[in-house]
Protein backbone atom coordinates (compact mmCIF):
# COMPACT_ATOMS: atom_id res chain seq x y z
CA UNK A 1 0.00 0.00 0.00
CA UNK A 2 1.19 3.43 -0.84
CA UNK A 3 0.95 5.99 1.90
CA UNK A 4 2.51 8.93 0.12
CA UNK A 5 0.28 8.68 -2.92
CA UNK A 6 -3.41 9.30 -3.20
CA UNK A 7 -4.50 6.34 -5.27
CA UNK A 8 -6.90 3.93 -3.68
CA UNK A 9 -5.35 0.57 -2.92
CA UNK A 10 -7.02 -2.58 -4.24
CA UNK A 11 -10.32 -2.91 -2.41
CA UNK A 12 -10.23 -6.67 -1.89
CA UNK A 13 -6.91 -7.00 -0.06
CA UNK A 14 -6.80 -7.75 3.68
CA UNK A 15 -6.33 -4.75 5.94
CA UNK A 16 -2.59 -4.01 6.10
CA UNK A 17 -0.98 -5.05 9.37
CA UNK A 18 0.05 -1.42 9.93
CA UNK A 19 -3.60 -0.37 10.23
CA UNK A 20 -4.63 -0.17 13.87
CA UNK A 21 -8.38 -0.87 13.95
CA UNK A 22 -8.46 0.37 17.55
CA UNK A 23 -7.67 3.81 16.15
CA UNK A 24 -8.98 3.74 12.60
CA UNK A 25 -12.63 4.10 11.65
CA UNK A 26 -12.97 1.66 8.76
CA UNK A 27 -16.13 1.82 6.63
CA UNK A 28 -16.46 -1.20 4.39
CA UNK A 29 -19.09 -3.14 2.50
CA UNK A 30 -20.36 -4.42 -0.82
CA UNK A 31 -22.27 -2.75 -3.63
CA UNK A 32 -25.08 -4.92 -5.00
CA UNK A 33 -27.66 -4.72 -7.76
CA UNK A 34 -30.35 -7.11 -6.56
CA UNK A 35 -28.29 -10.00 -5.13
CA UNK A 36 -25.36 -9.61 -7.47
CA UNK A 37 -22.23 -7.74 -6.38
CA UNK A 38 -21.26 -4.89 -8.69
CA UNK A 39 -17.59 -4.78 -9.69
CA UNK A 40 -16.17 -1.51 -10.93
CA UNK A 41 -18.73 0.71 -9.21
CA UNK A 42 -17.55 4.17 -8.13
CA UNK A 43 -18.25 4.64 -4.42
CA UNK A 44 -17.85 8.07 -2.87
CA UNK A 45 -17.78 8.83 0.82
CA UNK A 46 -19.65 12.04 1.66
CA UNK A 47 -19.38 13.76 5.03
CA UNK A 48 -22.28 14.87 7.23
CA UNK A 49 -22.69 18.04 5.14
CA UNK A 50 -22.81 16.01 1.92
CA UNK A 51 -19.29 17.07 0.89
CA UNK A 52 -17.08 14.64 -1.03
CA UNK A 53 -14.37 13.03 1.08
CA UNK A 54 -13.03 10.13 -0.98
CA UNK A 55 -13.86 7.75 -3.79
CA UNK A 56 -12.85 4.18 -4.60
CA UNK A 57 -13.71 1.63 -7.27
CA UNK A 58 -15.20 -1.66 -6.08
CA UNK A 59 -13.32 -4.96 -6.41
CA UNK A 60 -14.48 -7.94 -8.48
CA UNK A 61 -16.61 -8.94 -5.47
CA UNK A 62 -18.11 -5.44 -5.22
CA UNK A 63 -16.14 -4.51 -2.10
CA UNK A 64 -15.12 -1.00 -1.00
CA UNK A 65 -13.26 0.35 2.03
CA UNK A 66 -12.65 3.78 3.57
CA UNK A 67 -10.63 5.06 6.48
CA UNK A 68 -12.72 7.81 8.04
CA UNK A 69 -13.43 9.19 11.50
CA UNK A 70 -16.34 8.58 13.90
CA UNK A 71 -19.49 10.34 12.72
CA UNK A 72 -22.26 10.26 10.15
CA UNK A 73 -21.30 9.41 6.60
CA UNK A 74 -23.11 8.81 3.32
CA UNK A 75 -21.97 6.38 0.65
CA UNK A 76 -22.93 7.20 -2.91
CA UNK A 77 -22.40 4.57 -5.60
CA UNK A 78 -22.40 5.17 -9.37
CA UNK A 79 -22.37 2.22 -11.75
CA UNK A 80 -23.57 1.08 -15.13
CA UNK A 81 -26.23 -0.90 -13.20
CA UNK A 82 -27.54 2.34 -11.69
CA UNK A 83 -26.84 4.52 -8.67
CA UNK A 84 -27.61 4.24 -4.95
CA UNK A 85 -26.96 5.70 -1.49
CA UNK A 86 -26.59 4.50 2.09
CA UNK A 87 -26.02 6.45 5.30
CA UNK A 88 -24.41 5.21 8.51
CA UNK A 89 -23.16 6.38 11.89
CA UNK A 90 -19.59 5.09 12.14
CA UNK A 91 -17.51 4.39 15.25
CA UNK A 92 -13.90 3.38 15.66
CA UNK A 93 -13.27 -0.13 14.39
CA UNK A 94 -14.81 -1.83 11.39
CA UNK A 95 -18.20 -0.55 10.23
CA UNK A 96 -20.10 -2.67 7.68
CA UNK A 97 -22.56 -1.08 5.30
CA UNK A 98 -24.41 -2.37 2.24
CA UNK A 99 -25.15 -0.19 -0.78
CA UNK A 100 -27.81 -1.18 -3.30
CA UNK A 101 -27.87 0.30 -6.78
CA UNK A 102 -30.60 0.15 -9.37
CA UNK A 103 -32.22 2.27 -12.00
CA UNK B 1 -7.90 30.36 -24.00
CA UNK B 2 -11.26 28.64 -24.04
CA UNK B 3 -12.63 25.44 -22.57
CA UNK B 4 -12.40 23.71 -25.98
CA UNK B 5 -8.66 24.35 -26.08
CA UNK B 6 -7.96 22.49 -22.86
CA UNK B 7 -10.78 20.02 -22.30
CA UNK B 8 -12.19 17.38 -24.65
CA UNK B 9 -15.40 15.38 -24.25
CA UNK B 10 -15.62 11.60 -24.28
CA UNK B 11 -17.48 11.89 -27.59
CA UNK B 12 -14.65 13.88 -29.13
CA UNK B 13 -12.14 11.39 -27.77
CA UNK B 14 -13.95 8.38 -29.17
CA UNK B 15 -14.14 10.03 -32.61
CA UNK B 16 -10.43 10.86 -32.53
CA UNK B 17 -9.00 7.57 -31.30
CA UNK B 18 -7.13 7.05 -34.55
CA UNK B 19 -6.52 10.69 -35.43
CA UNK B 20 -3.06 11.61 -36.60
CA UNK B 21 -0.95 13.56 -34.08
CA UNK B 22 -3.37 12.84 -31.21
CA UNK B 23 -1.84 10.78 -28.39
CA UNK B 24 -3.95 9.53 -25.50
CA UNK B 25 -2.03 9.16 -22.26
CA UNK B 26 -3.38 7.49 -19.15
CA UNK B 27 -1.86 8.74 -15.92
CA UNK B 28 -2.60 6.78 -12.81
CA UNK B 29 -0.89 5.86 -9.65
CA UNK B 30 -2.52 2.47 -10.00
CA UNK B 31 -0.96 1.18 -13.21
CA UNK B 32 -2.98 -2.02 -12.96
CA UNK B 33 -5.97 0.06 -14.08
CA UNK B 34 -4.27 0.60 -17.44
CA UNK B 35 -3.21 -3.02 -17.67
CA UNK B 36 -6.79 -4.18 -17.11
CA UNK B 37 -8.10 -2.01 -19.95
CA UNK B 38 -7.48 1.45 -21.35
CA UNK B 39 -8.63 3.75 -24.10
CA UNK B 40 -7.55 2.05 -27.36
CA UNK B 41 -4.13 3.31 -28.42
CA UNK B 42 -3.36 5.07 -25.14
CA UNK B 43 0.09 4.91 -23.58
CA UNK B 44 0.55 5.06 -19.82
CA UNK B 45 2.65 7.24 -17.57
CA UNK B 46 3.12 6.31 -13.94
CA UNK B 47 3.06 9.61 -12.02
CA UNK B 48 5.24 8.27 -9.25
CA UNK B 49 7.88 6.13 -10.90
CA UNK B 50 8.11 8.13 -14.12
CA UNK B 51 7.32 11.75 -13.19
CA UNK B 52 9.11 11.85 -9.81
CA UNK B 53 12.81 11.77 -9.14
CA UNK B 54 13.38 8.40 -7.49
CA UNK B 55 15.89 9.69 -4.92
CA UNK B 56 15.14 13.30 -3.98
CA UNK B 57 11.59 14.58 -3.44
CA UNK B 58 11.29 16.52 -6.68
CA UNK B 59 10.22 16.18 -10.28
CA UNK B 60 12.30 14.62 -12.97
CA UNK B 61 14.41 17.31 -14.59
CA UNK B 62 14.19 18.68 -18.12
CA UNK B 63 16.53 16.06 -19.59
CA UNK B 64 14.67 13.23 -17.86
CA UNK B 65 11.34 14.60 -19.10
CA UNK B 66 12.72 14.73 -22.63
CA UNK B 67 13.92 11.14 -22.34
CA UNK B 68 10.56 10.02 -20.94
CA UNK B 69 8.46 11.57 -23.70
CA UNK B 70 10.89 10.42 -26.38
CA UNK B 71 10.63 6.88 -25.03
CA UNK B 72 6.82 7.07 -24.98
CA UNK B 73 6.82 8.16 -28.62
CA UNK B 74 5.36 11.62 -27.96
CA UNK B 75 6.50 14.43 -30.25
CA UNK B 76 6.57 18.17 -29.57
CA UNK B 77 3.77 18.81 -32.06
CA UNK B 78 1.49 16.01 -30.84
CA UNK B 79 -1.84 16.84 -29.21
CA UNK B 80 -1.61 15.05 -25.88
CA UNK B 81 -4.94 14.03 -24.33
CA UNK B 82 -4.56 13.07 -20.69
CA UNK B 83 -7.02 11.02 -18.66
CA UNK B 84 -7.03 8.83 -15.59
CA UNK B 85 -8.84 7.54 -12.56
CA UNK B 86 -9.42 9.36 -9.27
CA UNK B 87 -11.55 11.96 -11.08
CA UNK B 88 -8.56 12.89 -13.24
CA UNK B 89 -6.45 13.99 -10.24
CA UNK B 90 -3.26 12.52 -11.64
CA UNK B 91 -4.16 13.40 -15.21
CA UNK B 92 -4.58 17.03 -14.10
CA UNK B 93 -1.28 16.76 -12.29
CA UNK B 94 0.36 15.50 -15.49
CA UNK B 95 -1.36 18.27 -17.46
CA UNK B 96 0.19 20.85 -15.15
CA UNK B 97 3.50 19.01 -15.50
CA UNK B 98 3.34 19.06 -19.32
CA UNK B 99 2.66 22.83 -19.08
CA UNK B 100 5.55 23.20 -16.65
CA UNK B 101 7.86 21.83 -19.33
CA UNK B 102 6.20 23.84 -22.09
CA UNK B 103 4.27 21.29 -24.15
CA UNK B 104 2.14 23.21 -26.66
CA UNK B 105 -1.02 21.22 -27.10
CA UNK B 106 -2.23 19.29 -24.09
CA UNK B 107 -5.82 18.58 -23.12
CA UNK B 108 -7.72 16.76 -20.40
CA UNK B 109 -10.41 14.21 -21.20
CA UNK B 110 -13.43 15.52 -19.28
CA UNK B 111 -14.53 12.92 -16.73
CA UNK B 112 -11.49 10.69 -17.21
CA UNK B 113 -11.78 6.94 -16.80
CA UNK B 114 -14.92 7.18 -14.71
CA UNK B 115 -17.06 8.89 -17.35
CA UNK B 116 -15.60 6.63 -20.04
CA UNK B 117 -16.54 3.54 -18.04
CA UNK B 118 -19.97 4.74 -16.94
CA UNK B 119 -20.72 5.55 -20.59
CA UNK B 120 -19.71 1.98 -21.52
CA UNK B 121 -17.14 3.12 -24.08
CA UNK B 122 -14.50 0.70 -25.46
CA UNK B 123 -11.38 -0.39 -23.66
CA UNK B 124 -8.40 -2.30 -25.00
CA UNK B 125 -5.65 -4.30 -23.33
CA UNK B 126 -3.30 -3.93 -26.31
CA UNK B 127 -0.22 -1.88 -25.54
CA UNK B 128 0.57 0.32 -28.53
CA UNK B 129 4.06 0.36 -30.00
CA UNK B 130 4.95 3.97 -30.74
CA UNK B 131 8.27 4.72 -32.41
CA UNK B 132 10.60 6.74 -30.21
CA UNK B 133 10.81 10.48 -30.82
CA UNK B 134 13.35 13.15 -30.06
CA UNK B 135 11.42 15.35 -27.66
CA UNK B 136 12.68 18.77 -26.60
CA UNK B 137 11.33 20.33 -23.39
CA UNK B 138 11.58 23.94 -22.28
CA UNK B 139 12.95 25.08 -18.95
CA UNK B 140 10.42 24.75 -16.10
CA UNK B 141 7.82 27.51 -16.13
CA UNK B 142 8.17 28.59 -12.52
CA UNK B 143 5.23 30.99 -12.85
CA UNK B 144 2.87 28.05 -12.27
CA UNK B 145 4.81 26.31 -9.47
CA UNK B 146 5.00 27.52 -5.85
CA UNK B 147 7.68 26.59 -3.31
CA UNK B 148 7.37 26.59 0.46
CA UNK B 149 8.97 29.97 1.14
CA UNK B 150 6.62 31.59 -1.36
CA UNK B 151 3.71 29.90 0.37
CA UNK B 152 4.75 31.18 3.80
CA UNK B 153 5.18 34.66 2.31
CA UNK B 154 1.70 34.44 0.78
CA UNK B 155 -0.05 34.00 4.14
CA UNK B 156 -2.63 36.81 4.52
CA UNK B 157 -1.33 38.45 1.29
CA UNK B 158 -2.37 36.20 -1.60
CA UNK B 159 -5.25 33.84 -2.16
CA UNK B 160 -4.34 30.53 -0.60
CA UNK B 161 -6.77 27.79 -1.58
CA UNK B 162 -6.85 24.53 0.31
CA UNK B 163 -8.59 22.02 -1.94
CA UNK B 164 -8.58 19.02 0.40
CA UNK B 165 -11.77 17.71 1.99
CA UNK B 166 -13.27 19.78 4.84
CA UNK B 167 -12.10 17.25 7.45
CA UNK B 168 -8.51 17.39 6.20
CA UNK B 169 -8.68 21.21 6.20
CA UNK B 170 -9.96 21.32 9.77
CA UNK B 171 -7.36 18.81 10.95
CA UNK B 172 -9.80 16.00 11.71
CA UNK B 173 -8.27 13.79 8.99
CA UNK B 174 -4.71 13.71 7.65
CA UNK B 175 -5.34 12.03 4.32
CA UNK B 176 -8.19 11.29 1.94
CA UNK B 177 -10.48 8.75 3.54
CA UNK B 178 -9.55 5.88 1.25
CA UNK B 179 -6.11 5.82 2.89
CA UNK B 180 -5.04 4.90 6.42
CA UNK B 181 -4.64 8.00 8.56
CA UNK B 182 -1.34 7.47 10.38
CA UNK B 183 1.04 10.18 9.18
CA UNK B 184 4.04 11.95 10.66
CA UNK B 185 3.04 15.53 9.99
CA UNK B 186 0.72 17.86 11.88
CA UNK B 187 -2.93 18.21 10.91
CA UNK B 188 -4.62 21.47 9.94
CA UNK B 189 -4.20 24.08 7.22
CA UNK B 190 -2.12 27.11 6.27
CA UNK B 191 -3.51 30.14 8.16
CA UNK B 192 -5.69 32.41 5.98
CA UNK B 193 -6.17 29.67 3.36
CA UNK B 194 -9.78 29.31 2.33
CA UNK B 195 -11.32 25.87 1.92
CA UNK B 196 -12.66 25.05 -1.53
CA UNK B 197 -12.58 21.27 -1.90
CA UNK B 198 -11.51 20.23 -5.40
CA UNK B 199 -14.70 18.18 -5.66
CA UNK B 200 -16.82 21.34 -5.77
CA UNK B 201 -15.35 21.97 -9.23
CA UNK B 202 -16.54 18.62 -10.55
CA UNK B 203 -19.79 16.80 -11.16
CA UNK B 204 -20.17 13.34 -9.66
CA UNK B 205 -19.35 11.70 -13.00
CA UNK B 206 -15.96 13.41 -12.84
CA UNK B 207 -16.59 16.09 -15.49
CA UNK B 208 -15.83 19.73 -14.70
CA UNK B 209 -18.67 22.06 -13.84
CA UNK B 210 -19.55 24.82 -16.32
CA UNK B 211 -17.50 28.00 -16.45
CA UNK B 212 -20.40 29.95 -14.92
CA UNK B 213 -20.70 27.51 -12.03
CA UNK B 214 -16.93 27.62 -11.48
CA UNK B 215 -16.84 31.43 -11.55
CA UNK B 216 -19.63 31.56 -8.97
CA UNK B 217 -17.96 28.90 -6.81
CA UNK B 218 -14.62 30.69 -6.48
CA UNK B 219 -16.14 34.17 -6.21
CA UNK B 220 -18.44 33.08 -3.39
CA UNK B 221 -15.55 31.31 -1.66
CA UNK B 222 -13.74 34.64 -1.54
CA UNK B 223 -10.99 34.34 -4.14
CA UNK B 224 -9.90 37.87 -4.98
CA UNK B 225 -9.27 38.05 -8.73
CA UNK B 226 -6.87 40.97 -8.33
CA UNK B 227 -4.45 38.90 -6.25
CA UNK B 228 -2.23 35.98 -7.10
CA UNK B 229 -3.39 32.53 -6.04
CA UNK B 230 -1.63 29.44 -4.71
CA UNK B 231 -3.52 26.14 -4.55
CA UNK B 232 -2.42 23.21 -2.42
CA UNK B 233 -3.68 19.85 -1.19
CA UNK B 234 -1.75 16.95 0.35
CA UNK B 235 0.71 16.00 -2.39
CA UNK B 236 -0.18 18.43 -5.18
CA UNK B 237 -2.43 16.37 -7.43
CA UNK B 238 -5.88 17.50 -6.28
CA UNK B 239 -4.59 21.08 -6.36
CA UNK B 240 -3.55 20.50 -9.99
CA UNK B 241 -7.24 19.84 -10.63
CA UNK B 242 -8.14 23.21 -9.07
CA UNK B 243 -5.19 24.91 -10.80
CA UNK B 244 -6.68 23.61 -14.06
CA UNK B 245 -10.11 25.04 -13.20
CA UNK B 246 -8.74 28.46 -12.19
CA UNK B 247 -5.93 28.93 -14.68
CA UNK B 248 -6.99 26.94 -17.73
CA UNK B 249 -10.80 27.08 -17.63
CA UNK B 250 -11.41 30.47 -15.98
CA UNK B 251 -8.25 32.15 -17.23
CA UNK B 252 -7.03 33.57 -13.90
CA UNK B 253 -3.58 34.85 -14.78
CA UNK B 254 -1.42 34.21 -11.72
CA UNK B 255 -2.21 30.80 -10.26
CA UNK B 256 0.44 28.49 -8.93
CA UNK B 257 0.31 24.92 -7.69
CA UNK B 258 2.20 24.18 -4.46
CA UNK B 259 3.30 20.61 -5.18
CA UNK B 260 4.97 20.24 -1.78
CA UNK B 261 1.49 20.74 -0.31
CA UNK B 262 0.48 19.53 3.13
CA UNK B 263 2.96 16.65 3.33
CA UNK B 264 5.70 19.30 3.19
CA UNK B 265 4.04 22.24 4.94
CA UNK B 266 2.63 20.11 7.76
CA UNK B 267 6.14 18.82 8.50
CA UNK B 268 7.93 22.19 8.52
CA UNK B 269 9.36 23.37 11.84
CA UNK B 270 8.15 26.74 13.06
CA UNK B 271 5.51 27.64 10.48
CA UNK B 272 2.02 28.68 11.59
CA UNK B 273 -0.80 26.14 11.38
CA UNK B 274 -4.52 26.76 11.82
CA UNK B 275 -6.99 24.18 13.11
CA UNK B 276 -10.75 24.07 12.66
CA UNK B 277 -13.14 25.11 9.93
CA UNK B 278 -12.16 28.82 9.77
CA UNK B 279 -9.19 30.22 7.80
CA UNK B 280 -7.62 31.60 10.99
CA UNK B 281 -5.13 34.42 11.51
CA UNK B 282 -1.55 34.75 10.32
Amino acid sequence: MSTDGCGAPAQDTPLPASVDVEKETVITGVVRAGDAPVAGAYVRLLDASGEFTAEVVTSQAGQFRFFAAPGTWTLRALSREGNGDATLAADRGINQVAVTVGS
Amino acid sequence: MSREDVLVSADWAEKNLDADKVVFVEVDEDTTAYDGGHIPGAVKIDWKTELQDQVRRDFINKEQFEALLSRKGIANDDIVVLYGGNNNWFAAYAYWYFKLYGHDQVKLLDGGRKKWELDGRPYSTDVPARPATSYTAREQDRSIRAFRDEVVAAISRSNLVDVRSPDEYAGRLLAPAHLPQEQAQRAGHIPTAISVPWSKAANEDGTFKSDDELRRLYAEAGIDDSKSTIAYCRIGERSSHTWFALHELLGHSDVRNYDGSWTEYGSLVGVPVALGDEPGQA
